[in-house]
């Protein structure tokens, strides 16, 4: 069983998996995120954003079919948020990551359409901020490069259960399966931290093997080692790149690689906050409201207060017992405008980021 | 003396260095009249492409001027200037990187605001001049390499360059893909400036080079003369294939 | 996930459906998604009738049945978890051919296995009759942000190419006797990816170059405008369309009950 949930896992949620309310709501945070995150990569790369970002989408979708036994006879697959947002930076990270879902979902019928919101949300939100979050943080605070290729381990371990987290939420709000939703936390946390060791160390190693080469490239490691300088060949800076042929390639303006003038970390941390305010507000709102089919069949046949029991009862409610007592008007108002706040300070902390680097 | 309007191609004592400070180029002078046929020889990590990346504006030097058709290349003279200097890439998955060849070869003339039925001719035109009409609505990764190579070439003919420059046209072609090549670029009315390792494709097609080494210009005549001379090739790395003997004059015209 | 993304889904063909404009299909398609999401799943017929509209489609498009099922393969994770779901799912017990299954499960099963079918299905008949190219021109008619639509783009474009390298990589690995069969062997993996990123990210700095060098001054020009005739549209929307008019005959049959 725990086999067939780590596969579920990999594959993208179909259609039906959840019920409208929730479907509706992440495509609203995804489309948010995307939207701020267009505008953030924008900035980021300029109007090298489309090659460079479609280039590492196909890197993520040919590095997501690596393989890594995790226990005997499973294994699991690399999802790469963290990946991506250390060696691109979030904003990027997070349109490399959905585009790879959409093209997913839309060419190869992996994901429902229906639940592109939710697929965005969990794998390529979810995984990125986190993933970046406690990158960022741990590489505060152990510097140089093996602080790097340590933050990169812990990110990418971190990011997978997150994931696993946020589904499991999102299941017991919406999931249109009556399973015990602690036996579905156990085994997705579970499962998922396993998966999460593997995609740490390959995370860590691949972010290693990058830096060793061309740290100019690692978005995370910015300002934080010095140019390489190769004699014989064409020169190697930063800045430059050498092609994979006999030649070198520089761009005009060669140093506009981003500075970490301002504290992006604040932006991410509010962000992340957002991203974890605004869930908890739809989990508040729809836990009141009761939303699924589940509870009308419930109704029907008379089998509702063993629902309760089971589904309601068993989860450690007593946290969320205070926030599913707030009316439930209220809580949606307050989730709405805590979205268009966070929105507004994402975007204005990321702005005032832009004027600093000039 | 030849009056600006027939060259196309200028450049004044160029000189560039990377951001980290190492220079690679010492002063290059030279000049390109129009319609002729130039090869630029050197050995690995002379700076023929750090060079070549100065034509269209890609890299802004350091001291000196490039000018294309009297046109010099400066930071507002840039979109005029790609079009008239059309460089292909050595790989050319660099260069094809829209969905179909159609869509390649109209990429250039679309920037330039062409569109509708001009861009129409101006596409199956371009793919026609090399020979690759046939595939047209193809992605570009169904073709084989030497194909890719000659819709590449396609791509910035469709722009009716003033000068072609071409980064190693002939590298990892089989001999077949190779002559095609040739006879595409002979066939063309476009000056050339052709980067090479390939000296006796420089022979066959170019009947006049330059050698970049350390930086300038140490040598620019006739290909054949250029050549000849054994003891001037040694000195830049320079060495003609096993076995190649250059042809007497007769052979090809 | 894996070897089955690289199936092609195309199928050339020059059928009514092929001729649609690709913004049609593509809001046709998620259009019919909600409706079928918005079934109740008690409505079984209302399903056995979407089936039957995505076969008219299947059949107008000349699509071959055993096409469509053999890219299904996609969904089988899931659709062993719908068979799962009753075995252990909560409430009322039931007793089927002897095995005790959950009544909710079963409903949930049916629902999940309905829908995601339905879903994918619908998914397979628009990239059947549809170019990924035109997919993206399609999606950018509908409002897609347009650097996002780029970026696909590019990422399709480049897909085969990136997944190429990977796997001449992975011959090379295999030809120096190495085969990744334990967790002592992710270095070597790991090592081979930050190569295969650097290349990439080396390729998107080619690429944009190149773009450069053709006069791209950061907006892709619009080369190809393909816009939809009313009749075109009609025709599209006529499958969602249907759907709603299965789904609202459903409620007024459930309200007369």
């Amino acid at each position: 069983m725990r086999h067939r949930l780590t596969k579920g896992f990999a594959v993208h949620v179909p259609d039906g998996f959840f019920d409208a309310a929730v479907s509706v709501s992440a495509g609203a945070v995804a489309a948010a995120g995307l939207a701020v995150c267009l505008r953030g990569a924008r900035r980021e790369l300029d109007d090298r954003t489309a090659p460079m970002a479609g280039l590492v989408a196909a890197f993520i979708f040919a590095v997501q079919m690596l393989n890594f036994p995790v226990a005997a006879g499973t294994s699991g697959h690399l999802l790469g948020g963290a990946l991506a947002a250390i060696l691109v930076g979030p904003y990027t990270g997070v349109l490399c990551m959905a585009v790879v879902l959409l093209v997913q979902c839309v060419f190869f019928a992996d994901g429902g359409l229906t639940a592109l919101g939710i697929n965005i949300t969990i794998m390529g939100i979810v995984t990125v901020l986190v993933g970046w979050g406690v990158f960022r943080l741990v590489a505060r605070l152990a510097k140089g490069k093996g602080g790097v290729t340590v933050a990169a381990f812990l990110a990418a371990l971190v990011s997978v259960p997150s994931a696993a987290l946020v589904f499991s939420a999102l299941f017991w709000v919406g999931g249109t399966a009556p399973i015990e939703v602690s036996a579905v936390a156990a085994a997705m946390g579970g499962v998922h931290v396993l998966i999460g060791i593997g995609e740490g160390v390959i995370t860590a190693l691949t972010v290693g093997a990058v830096l060793a080469v061309r740290p100019d490239l690692v978005y995370g490691a910015r300002g934080l080692t010095t140019p390489l300088v190769l004699r014989g060949a064409e020169e190697a800076t930063a800045g430059a790149t050498v092609g994979a042929t006999a030649g070198t390639t520089v761009t005009v303006g060669a140093d506009e690689e981003p500075v970490a003038t301002r504290s992006p970390l604040r932006a991410f941390l509010l962000g992340g906050l957002g991203l974890t305010l605004v869930l908890a507000g739809i989990v508040s709102f729809f836990a009141s409201a009761n939303p699924d089919g589940l509870e009308a069949v419930a109704e029907n046949h008379g089998f509702l207060d063993q629902a309760t029991h089971h589904v309601f009862g068993s989860w450690a409610l007593a946290d969320y017992g205070d926030v599913g007592g707030i009316p439930v008007g209220v809580a949606g108002i307050i989730g709405v405008g805590l979205v268009l706040l966070i929105a507004g300070g994402v975007a204005y902390a990321a702005r005032g980021r832009e004027k600093a680097r000039v | 003396m030849n009056s600006p309007a027939v060259n196309s191609l200028e450049v004044n004592r160029l000189a560039y260095a990377y951001p980290d400070g190492t220079q690679a180029l010492f002063g290059v002078d030279f000049t390109i009249r129009r319609g002729e046929r130039v090869a630029l020889l050197g050995p690995n990590g002379a700076g023929k492409t750090t060079l070549v990346m100065h034509l269209n504006g890609i890299l802004t030097a350091g001291h000196g001027s490039v000018s294309v058709a009297g046109t010099p290349v400066r930071k507002d003279t840039l979109k005029e200037i790609r079009q008239r200097v059309g460089l292909v890439f050595q790989d050319p998955d660099d260069q094809l990187f829209m969905p179909t060849v159609r869509d390649d070869v109209a990429f250039g003339p679309a920037n330039s605001g062409v569109s509708g039925a001009e861009l129409e001719r101006a596409v199956k035109g371009a793919l026609e001049r090399v020979g690759m009409l046939e595939v047209i609505d193809r992605p570009p990764h169904h073709l084989s390499f030497g194909q890719r190579r000659r819709v590449a070439v396609a791509t910035v003919l469709a722009m009716e360059p003033e000068i072609l420059v071409l980064d190693e046209p002939s590298s990892n072609l089989d001999p077949a893909a190779r002559r095609e090549l040739a006879e595409v670029l002979r066939s063309l009315d476009v000056t050339v400036l052709m980067v090479t390792h390939d000296l006796p494709y420089a022979l066959e097609l170019c009947e006049r080079s330059l050698i970049l080494s350390d930086g300038v210009i140490v040598a620019d005549g006739p290909t054949r003369e250029l050549l000849a001379d054994a003891e001037l090739l040694a000195r830049h790395r320079l060495e003609l294939p096993y076995g190649f003997a250059i042809p007497a004059p007769a052979e090809h015209g | 996930m894996g070897a089955g993304h690289h199936h092609q889904l195309y199928l050339a063909g020059d059928s009514v459906v092929h001729r649609l404009p690709p913004q049609c299909k593509l809001l046709a398609v998620a259009a019919f998604a909600i409706v079928v999401v918005a079934t109740p799943r008690e409505r079984f017929w209302a399903f056995g009738l979407y089936a039957v509209l995505l076969a008219g489609v299947a059949l107008a498009a000349r699509v071959p049945l055993t096409y469509v099922l053999r890219r299904m393969v996609v969904e089988l994770p899931f659709v062993l978890f719908a068979f799962l779901i009753p075995v252990i799912g909560l409430g009322e017990r039931t007793s089927v051919l002897g095995v005790s299954l959950s009544v909710a499960g079963l409903w949930a099963g049916w629902n999940i296995l309905a829908k995601a079918t339905l879903g994918v299905v619908a998914s397979i008949l628009l990239a059947a009759t549809t170019e990924p190219r035109v997919i993206l021109i399609g999606a950018q008619r509908l409002r897609l942000p347009s650097l996002l639509v780029q970026i696909a783009m590019f990422m399709l474009r480049y897909m085969d190419v990136i997944m190429d390298e990977m796997r001449r990589m992975r011959v090379a690995r295999e030809s120096r006797g190495f085969e990744a069969r334990n967790f002592r062997h992710i270095p070597v993996i790991a090592r081979s990816a930050g190569a295969l990123f650097i290349r990439s990210y080396e390729r998107g700095e080619r690429v944009h170059l190149a773009m450069l060098s053709r006069g791209y001054s950061g907006r892709m020009p619009m080369m190809d405008e393909i816009s939809g005739s009313v009749g075109q549209w009609a025709t599209a929307l006529a499958l969602p369309g249907m759907a709603l008019a299965v789904l609202g005959l459903s409620a007024v049959q459930g309200l007369s009950l």
